[in-house]
């Protein structure tokens, strides 16, 4: 009997389940049409801490809004509007 | 007759007459070849993401312009040429690059007002 209690685990907070978010492509539902390379603050939405581009599976981007968005993104950064690498960006 | 928009960045040591002249010369690049400038937006000194050629700042230049395709390489090889411009990006503008400019422009004349 002693035993079955022990092997009881008993949370403090119950567990929270990560409730699977439907990712869906912003520019779609937007409408947006056209990524302006030279809006370098709406561009930072896409790049994390080092001023990498984020992949697609964390975004949820379309297929056809992630290219526009990478070419964007590099059109910047040769222009010196976005870092290639910085730490802390943001 | 296509739709471009260029982009380029002159040195900061340049002093406002000379800015003016540079800007002068290119225009006229445009408008000598065929071309025809639809908008023009100085940014102005601007801090750059990463040092270019040793230098933290730059004066930024937008131009917009519509003209045969000839007319890009003219201007390239002129940026090439000018070594006081240290960097440029030119870049057609297909139709939905075309409507978000138009917007842009709508936008900033309503800002001056």
């Amino acid at each position: 009997m002693a035993a079955n209690n022990s092997t009881e685990i008993r949370y403090l907070n119950p567990v929270s389940v990560e409730v699977k978010k439907k990712k869906y492509c912003r520019f779609k539902k937007a409408g947006i049409k056209y990524v302006d390379y030279k809006d370098g603050e709406f561009l930072k939405k896409f790049l994390n801490e080092q001023g990498k581009i984020l992949p697609r599976r964390l975004t949820g981007t379309s297929q056809k809004f992630q290219k526009k968005v990478s070419q964007a993104v590099k059109r910047a950064r040769h222009l010196a509007i976005l870092p290639f690498v910085t730490d802390l960006m943001k | 007759m296509n739709y471009y928009e260029t982009v380029f960045i002159a040195t900061p040591v340049l002093s406002d007459a000379q800015l003016k002249e540079l800007l002068g010369k290119f225009r006229g690049v445009i408008t000598e070849n065929g071309g025809q400038i639809i908008n023009e937006e100085d940014w102005g000194l601007r801090k750059l993401a990463y040092p270019i050629q040793k230098k933290t700042t730059g004066f930024y230049y937008f131009l917009e312009f519509s003209g045969e395709a000839a007319i890009v390489d003219t201007l390239e090889t002129q940026y090439r040429r000018d070594e006081r411009i240290i960097r440029f990006l030119t870049m057609k503008q297909d139709k939905y690059a075309q409507e978000y400019a138009a917007k842009r422009r709508n936008k900033n004349a309503k800002k001056e007002e």
